[in-house]
């Protein structure tokens, strides 16, 4: 029996780590999106964070530096997207491609010569008795810090953009940005904001595969991540939860095949690794089309240009 | 004399190119009704959004209450204790009631307290309203009153109003002038906005009338005619159209028992409709929004096809054709909404011009686009039918509503049809344009070709109409000569014989 061979304690303590980075990102990104800004450029701003977090940790021996670092430059990186698209009014997805490329070429120019080093251990965090707990205690309480403050971050998200009256006008601003500016509010204002912080969750998601996940820095790691995070957003509905539930989803599939593939069932690499993404979009599909209430929860003004006629 | 609440002194707002304002100034009393008149584009929004704070002016000052006001943005004017309820609603589909009033208030109390002070403030003033219920899903009518209560709520002294009518039936209409007199009883000013005089001479004690940026009269606008004021708007004598009476010529368009289930799931289903259209003929079809008339308009269009017989355009049958072939084939449309459907948006006016006019003006050959001739077309109709804008590669949105309207319209009757099919051709028009997009339907009707007019402005087809029906429920009532047809009459026809009983203006 092949998958007996697989531990369900610790396949879900995987799938924990393996969702987080795409977690972070889809995070950030819908709080873009719900500000009613497009940015494609997720994937860049991730490998950013990666790299940069990567160096900085490497440098000063410091995770927590590196985490630090890796959230100035996916934030230093979107607010290239803010002024180019917000002050400068270019093409919103133009702007994110070029984003991504941008991010993918400077990080394989900077971190050259980080290539093959291990990063300083971000230890784990020690939650005493509760992970003695069997099952639940390895499955569940046996992360590091990073995974958890992810969690309490989506919950934050989830908090601001409903009860707040700063994620009401947030959600406003995208929704309607014509009728926000009549009322008074600072549209671009509140939108760069935004931009910034999906830019920092970007850049933590992308350090924490370097330096927790993987742990090690190669040219091109994301590998899709950030898309991933991009799709994600969309499939749910743009609702904070739903994007927990679908990274989790996603992380895993990734695991579990990895886990077939280490078991070595005869199923082709090839589909096994297109797996999580097939599964994961369409069990997505399959909740944001009822009725077509996925489509609706879409903000009104995402991705188009305002200009203050005034 | 009641004293002034507001005080404008020579207020002037230039943009490049147009000055918008030109040393405007007048007085607003406490708890009076103060109508601001003009055409489209004579500097009315201009000016409340001056005083509305969304716009600096260049020189002149404001004084309210006796202090100096100069607000940099809304929220300063709104703790000043002036609101504005918009034309174009400022509001947001995705959030419920409360949150739309929420966003639109300086110092919102915590959302349970303000759900049910809305809905104090609603029902003293008769505007009842749920607020759990999200805007998207609300009537036009009733998101007016979220923008209302919303202003209310802040305890207003002055309350401006922008077009607040063009959207609303008329019952909606009652309910919300008898608000805004209990208003004004109560001390509060209100800046009205409108263009339909009727009402401002129901309504306002005070008329301050703009013509080109210039302040042009103040006057008590129930001691003028609606047609005084109209020329003192306009400034020029307004001629009501004129038609000779003809004979029938021969029939143009023939529908038979056309019945048609609409798709969309708000939509009404046409019953059985049949009638015929003459050359030289204007039909006008009346109905309360909402009975069948997007629908109609759809099918004679050719949007919506239907059996072949049963629309036949001189003999021909034609229902089985899409807008295209119609066209070649002599009948035109010009759909209600402007933005959207009967132009795009986002296109200049020349290629607007080129979507419909391709095939009769012939400005596109094997896949190839005239350029030269779609510019001189659309050139041609900017000049006949005074659209004013700085030229045709403008885009269609950046137009004003009247505007569009007449380019819109005027594009169709440039293409020479023998039929042409019009809804609501004047909505949202001033009384000039109206005129003029009026006078050159019947002008078409003139020359021999048929016009069917689709209408919920009664006064527009008694003036144009030579037969007169009205649709109720998607059914149609037959064709009668307008002729000698009584204001009732025309009631009973549009209310249908099963619904005699009088409309009530609040849903509780």
């Amino acid at each position: 029996m092949i998958l007996g061979s697989i531990n369900p304690a610790v396949l879900m303590a995987a799938l924990m780590v393996a969702a987080t980075p795409i977690l972070l990102a889809a995070i950030g990104e819908l709080v873009v999106e719900k500000a009613g800004v497009l940015n494609l450029g997720v994937e860049g701003m991730m490998i950013m964070g990666a790299c940069l977090g990567f160096i900085v940790a490497v440098n000063t021996g410091s995770p927590v530096l590196g985490f630090v670092g890796a959230a100035c430059a996916g934030m230093a990186l979107s607010l290239l997207f803010a002024l180019l698209t917000q002050a400068l009014m270019t093409n919103q997805v133009a702007s994110g491609l070029a984003l991504t490329l941008f991010g993918l070429g400077l990080t394989a120019l900077l971190g050259q010569r980080y290539v093959g080093i291990t990063p300083p251990r971000t230890p784990k965090l020690d939650l005493g008795p509760l992970s003695e707990i069997p099952f639940l205690g390895r499955a569940l309480f046996s992360h590091d810090i990073v995974v958890y403050l992810t969690i309490a971050l989506v919950a934050a998200v989830w908090w601001f953009l409903n009860y707040s009256r700063a994620g009401m006008i947030l959600r406003a601003v995208g929704e309607n940005h014509d009728a926000a500016h009549a009322l008074g509010y600072h549209v671009r204002r509140v939108r760069v904001f935004a931009i910034m912080f999906g830019g920092a969750c970007a850049g933590l998601g992308g350090a924490y595969l370097s330096l927790i996940r993987v742990p090690q820095w190669t040219e091109g790691m994301t590998v899709g991540a950030g898309w991933i995070a991009l799709a994600l957003v969309v499939f749910a509905s743009w609702r904070p939860w739903r994007a927990l539930a679908g990274a989790y989803l996603f992380g895993g599939v990734v695991v579990l095949q990895l886990n077939l593939q280490a078991a070595g069932v005869k199923i082709p690499v090839e589909y096994l690794s297109m797996s999580p993404y097939l599964i994961t979009i369409f069990v997505l599909v399959l909740i944001s089309s009822g009725k077509a209430r996925g489509s609706l929860n879409a903000p009104g003004s995402l991705n188009r240009p305002f200009h203050a006629s005034d | 004399m009641r004293q002034p609440l507001l005080r404008l002194d020579g207020l002037t707002k230039a943009y490049p190119g147009v000055l918008a304002n030109d040393d405007i100034s007048f007085e607003i009393g406490t708890g009076q009704m103060h109508a601001l008149l003009g055409e489209n584009g004579a500097g009315k929004s201009t000016l409340v959004k001056m005083i509305y704070g969304l716009v600096k002016p260049d020189r002149g000052t404001m004084t309210l209450r006796g202090a100096d006001y100069a607000p940099a943005q809304p929220s300063e004017a709104r703790r000043n204790g002036v609101a504005m309820v918009f034309q174009h609603f400022s509001l947001f589909d995705a959030l419920d009631v409360a949150e739309n009033v929420a966003l639109g208030m300086e110092n919102p109390p915590p959302l349970r307290d303000l759900a049910r002070r809305i809905r104090e403030v609603s029902t003293a003033y008769g505007l009842p309203l749920d607020p759990n219920r999200l805007v998207g899903d609300l009537s036009a009518g009733e998101r007016q009153r979220v923008e209302i209560v919303r202003c209310l709520l802040q305890e207003p002294k002055l309350l401006i109003m922008d077009e607040p009518t063009s959207v609303l039936t008329p019952q909606e209409v009652e309910v919300l002038f008898r608000t805004l007199r209990q208003l004004a009883q109560e001390g509060t000013a209100i800046l009205y906005i409108s263009h339909k005089l009727d009402e401002i001479r129901a309504l306002c004690d005070e008329a301050t009338i703009l013509r080109g940026g210039r302040k042009v009269a103040t006057c008590d606008p129930r001691e003028k005619s609606a047609r005084e004021l109209a020329e003192l708007m306009v400034g020029q004598v307004l001629t009501p159209p004129e038609r000779p009476a003809k004979p029938k010529g021969a029939a143009l368009l023939q529908v038979t028992n056309l019945s048609l289930t609409s798709n969309n799931p708000f939509g009404t289903s046409l019953k059985n409709i049949s009638f015929t259209l003459h050359a030289g003929e204007v039909l006008g079809i009346a109905g309360v929004a909402g009975n069948g008339q997007d629908e109609l308009l759809l099918v004679l269009s050719g949007e919506v096809p239907t059996g072949a017989d049963q629309v036949q355009l001189k003999g021909t049958p034609i229902g089985h054709l899409g807008p295209n072939a119609r066209r070649k084939r002599g009948l035109v449309a010009a759909p209600e909404e402007r933005l959207g459907h009967a132009a795009a948006p986002d296109m200049s006016l020349t290629e607007n011009a080129l979507l419909s006019g391709a095939q009769r003006k012939r400005l596109a050959r094997s896949g190839f686009i005239n350029w030269n001739a779609t510019d001189r077309f659309a050139r041609e109709i900017i000049a006949k039918f005074d659209v004013r804008t700085p030229g045709p590669n403008v885009l269609a949105r950046a137009l004003s509503g009247g505007n569009l309207q007449k380019f819109v319209i005027g594009r169709e009757i440039e293409l020479a049809p023998d039929v042409i099919v019009v809804n609501q051709p004047t909505w949202g028009v001033d009384a000039a344009a109206a005129s003029f997009i009026r006078q050159a339907l019947l002008d078409m009707a003139n020359r021999g070709a048929g016009v069917v007019v689709i209408s919920q402005d009664l006064d527009e087809l008694l003036e144009l109409a030579d037969s007169f029906a009205a649709l109720n429920e998607g059914r149609m009532t037959p064709v009668r000569p307008a002729k000698g047809l009584s204001v009732d009459e025309i009631g009973l026809m549009m209310g249908g014989a099963h619904d005699m009983t009088p409309a009530h203006g609040v849903n509780a």
